[in-house]
């Protein structure tokens, strides 16, 4: 057994120490909010936050997960990621909607990292993620004004 | 004439089925009735086959359509919605059962003709189609752009029958004329100022006989039709809890991975699973036999083998050790893009092609004109590559089945189940949850078929099989690669005399949808004096399909890219030349000269960002009843890189049902074209995929986004298809754009500068 720290409580997981985290959340924890996408660290459907930090759970073993904070969708809570969600809504960014939790994850890791991005830092940090849908100008427009809006209520 | 099926033959996806005649000894069957009794819950009462009402004032509309992303559940309910005064917030969407009143007739009828169509006799003939089609069991299906077209009076109806009933009730209630009441935001209200909310009035209205004719509002009664209403399925996917096919997790269940046989058509010989089974949680490896899973039975999805485990990664790893002999098949050898591409060469050379449009004479005015134009266009095969790759979840026990899967197409789906598993249709319960993508990869029954054959293998517990990506990418069934030969005649001052395009490449398969290959260049909007428009079918043994916006797919290229260098050839401005030929087609001239002047087109565009000059470039294309102009922004870095910086749209979609749908599904079309321009290409090899996952079949990702403008134009006072008709004219836009700053004409995708 494996103990693992999921979105502040302590879980006990029997897979083996190899497997990848994205499949021990969704079929052991049944944390179906991250997703299976390519398997490779490619498209970002998988990403969830190892401290604070995004990473691809389908190339990260449960063995390297160690004590560290795993945070997914289900468990993404405070200020950015509250904010984005908001501006995720306003601006009606989702399609059919299989991305976007890790288009979240990777978005509130950005704000997290850098509250002022610029356009340039936002595809930078954003361009792991795929989505078929197209529905990157959105993305794009809902982290500026997410960022904003954080800007606006500290000063 | 455009007429594209002379017969009533309508071949379905996976249910191949041809029905005729007969149907005019039938009762006429309303859309409205049917499915009864609808499965309601506690406090809930059906009004008829659309809605149902709670005692909590909840409106329960009932959805055929798949939710893949294209906003159909949101703009279908605004439907019902509108014509009921229900209070918008007390909307809830559930999945519909099978039944003929969803049957989709929009999208079969406009696969068998062309959309705008001209003439009493194909209006005539589409009114039969129809009539015949709702008599077909399982015709329900998410696909042509067609939700919106198809439902638009039904689920209107449906709302103002629900609403007919709650009125009539109210009247009874209060001994009170129907005339003097009056609806709004799920209430009756009477002057006196007797109020009652639907939810205290639907045990009574159920109860009464069915109004025979409800009155329909006019456009300008419209309270939500019209209005940029949110997404409905907003709050489920951005904190995780959507539930997608792959989430489907019924306990005990088992997990499937498999490794399909990497040559077309080939399947597995041999297979040797002693280390596998060794494994920890692996509990069975077995062999999948081909499985037809395209159109009308066409195209084979290569035989397999599969390892079932109790977790995803142990099926996954299992596989890695499991030593397959392939027997690749006779299909295979020596099969390669680049052959096939030959093939098509060959068919171009030695034959005419099947003629789709013919004005004038057009040999004659080519050889008369002054000044004659030819080339030769391509695109290759493309992957759909949704997001969710390939699964279903299938429980198969006591001779019944329950099916958890993202299909396009629930009523084939449920028969390609029953078929495999050898029950009726009937014992075969789907759940259709929300779709990871589509693209039309869905409607295809193949991934079902193969769940339904393991889920034999498990003694009665759910299997879930999960494509890998790499088998989702190289097992797909492809956009056809095409071919087309132009040649344009102009005379001295310009006009153009002769248009005459002839394609090559896959008709997709099944008979019944031959025509659909010159869809968007046979039914041209243009007026060529002289014209031919011709295809011929070349197949082989690559599984083909329908890719967002099929034939407009690679037909807007073609035809728009041509235009454009008839126009340079003519010396005349692109915009221009254009309106010239579309002087009899106002739609289409208002739709050019409009994004033309959104764009700025008569001033020179800012350089990029970087410094770099940028150029212009237009495309018009009309598709599934709407036209969308589009006028790209490009680029070219200083290693020969394409950057399109600013697209801008507008689009004639007839009734705007949400704009700010719309505008979401111009900009994803935008963006799912543009993959396929600056990136998308399939090729094989010894009869094999080459590309395996996305570093090789490359996605635009969110830093070659550009910025997409939209403005909508309110066209007509019935809805156009919209899920589609921004994905034909981007590649066209880009490669004008790219012709008009660098002189080279591009004249394959993706689009590669040398």
């Amino acid at each position: 057994m494996t103990t693992l720290r999921v979105n502040d409580q302590q879980r006990e997981v029997s897979a083996a120490p190899e497997t990848p985290l994205l499949w021990v959340l969704r079929a052991e924890l049944r944390l179906t909010g991250t997703k299976y996408g390519c398997g490779r660290a490619l498209c970002g459907a998988c990403t969830v936050h190892l401290d604070g930090q995004a990473i691809r759970s389908c190339v990260t073993p449960l063995a390297a997960v160690g004590a560290r904070a795993v945070t997914t969708i289900e468990g993404l809570g405070g200020e950015p990621a509250q904010s984005l969600r908001r501006c995720w809504t306003e601006l009606d960014v989702v399609q059919c909607g299989y991305c976007q939790s890790g288009q979240l994850m990777a978005a509130c890791a950005l704000l997290a990292a850098n509250p002022h991005p610029s356009d340039a830092d936002i595809d930078a940090a954003m361009s792991g993620n795929i989505c078929r849908c197209g529905t990157y100008p959105r993305i794009r427009a809902a982290i500026r004004l997410a960022a904003a809006r954080l800007a606006a209520h500290k000063s | 004439m455009h007429i594209k099926r002379r017969h009533f033959l309508v071949a379905t996806t996976g249910a191949a089925g041809a029905l005729l005649v007969g149907w005019l000894a039938m009762p006429p069957r309303q859309r409205l009735l049917g499915a009864h009794p609808l499965p309601t819950a506690r406090g809930q009462t059906a009004l008829n086959g659309w809605v149902k009402v709670g005692t909590d004032d909840s409106v329960t509309v009932m959805m055929s359509q798949a939710e893949m992303g294209q906003g159909a559940h949101t703009g279908l309910a605004m439907l019902l919605a509108e014509e009921m005064d229900a209070a918008w917030e007390s909307v809830r969407l559930e999945q519909a059962p099978l039944d003929r009143i969803y049957n989709n007739q929009a999208a079969i009828v406009d696969a068998m003709f062309a959309a705008d169509a001209p003439g009493v006799l194909v209006r005539a003939e589409r009114r039969v189609a129809r009539r015949i089609l709702r008599e077909i069991p399982d015709l329900s299906g998410t696909g042509g752009s067609s939700s919106i077209t198809d439902q638009w009076l039904p689920l209107r109806e449906a709302g103002a029958a629900a609403r007919a009933l709650l009125l009539a009730a109210a009247a009874q209630q209060w001994q009170v004329a129907v005339a003097e009441c009056r609806t709004a935001a799920g209430r009756v209200l009477h002057p006196s100022g007797r109020s009652a909310r639907y939810g205290e009035l639907v045990p009574l209205a159920g109860r009464l006989p069915l109004p025979r004719h409800v009155p329909l509002k006019h456009g300008a009664q419209f309270r939500l039709i019209g209005q940029p209403l949110l997404r409905l399925d907003n709050a489920a996917k951005i904190d995780g809890s959507a539930q997608y096919a792959i989430d489907a997790l019924p306990p005990d269940l088992l997990y499937a991975s498999l490794v399909m046989c990497p040559s077309v058509g080939g399947r597995a010989a041999h297979f040797d699973a002693s280390r596998a089974l060794q494994l920890a949680g692996v509990r069975k490896v077995v062999k999948l036999d081909p499985v037809a899973g395209g159109f009308g039975g066409a195209g084979t999805t290569a035989g397999a083998v599969a390892a079932i485990a109790t977790t995803p990664f142990q099926a996954m790893r299992a596989l890695e050790v499991v030593r397959i002999e392939w027997d690749h098949g006779p299909a295979a050898a020596g099969l390669s893009s680049d052959k096939l591409l030959g093939e098509l060469r060959h068919a171009l050379d030695t034959h005419a092609g099947h003629t789709r449009l013919q004005h004038g004479d057009v040999d004659a005015a080519l050889r008369a004109a002054p000044r004659t134009l030819r080339a030769e266009y391509r695109v290759p095969f493309l992957a759909h590559a949704p997001m969710e790759p390939l699964n279903a979840t299938v429980q198969f026990r006591d001779g019944s089945a329950t099916v958890w899967a993202a299909t396009q197409a629930p009523g084939a789906a449920r028969a390609a189940v029953a078929r495999v598993l050898g029950i009726p249709a009937q014992r075969v319960q789907i759940h259709v949850p929300f779709l990871g993508g589509g693209f039309g990869r869905r409607y295809l029954t193949d991934c079902l078929q193969q769940a339904a054959a393991l889920a034999r293998e498990t003694g009665g517990a759910p299997l879930q099989l999960l494509w890998p990506r790499e088998q989702d990418i190289a097992h797909d069934y492809f956009r056809p690669a095409f071919l087309a030969r132009c040649e344009a005649g102009l005379d001295a001052t310009g006009r153009l005399l002769a248009w005459k395009m002839t394609t090559a490449g896959s008709s997709l398969g099944a008979p019944s949808f031959a025509d659909m290959a010159s869809d968007g260049a046979a039914n041209t909007a243009y007026a060529f004096p002289n014209a031919r428009v011709a295809h011929q079918g070349v197949e082989s043994a690559v599984p083909v399909g329908i890719w967002r916006s099929v034939s407009h797919s690679y037909n807007a290229f073609f035809v728009e890219c041509f235009i454009d260098e008839a126009a340079a050839a003519a010396g005349q401005d692109p915009v221009r030349f254009r309106a010239g030929l579309l002087a009899d087609n106002a739609r289409y001239l208002r739709v050019l000269e409009r994004v033309a002047q959104l764009s700025e087109w008569a001033t020179a565009p800012a350089a990029a960002a970087d410094g770099a000059r940028c150029a212009r470039g237009i495309a018009v294309h009309g598709a599934f009843g709407s036209i969308v102009g589009q006028v790209a922004e490009v680029s070219v870095t200083a290693d020969g890189q394409i950057r399109v910086h600013r697209v801008v749209c507008v689009i004639d979609c007839g009734l705007a049902v949400n704009p700010n749908l719309i505008r979401q599904q111009i900009e994803g079309a935008v963006a799912f074209g543009l993959s396929a321009v600056l990136h998308g290409e399939i090729t094989l090899e010894n009869g094999q995929v080459r590309q395996s996952n996305f570093h090789d079949y490359v996605p635009l990702r969110m830093f070659e986004c550009p910025q997409i403008v939209t403005e909508i134009i309110q066209g007509a006072d019935t809805p156009g298809g919209i899920g589609e008709c921004g994905t034909p004219p981007i590649a066209p836009a880009v490669a004008n754009a790219v012709f008009a700053l660098t002189g080279q004409r591009l004249r394959s995708l993706p689009l590669k500068l040398t």
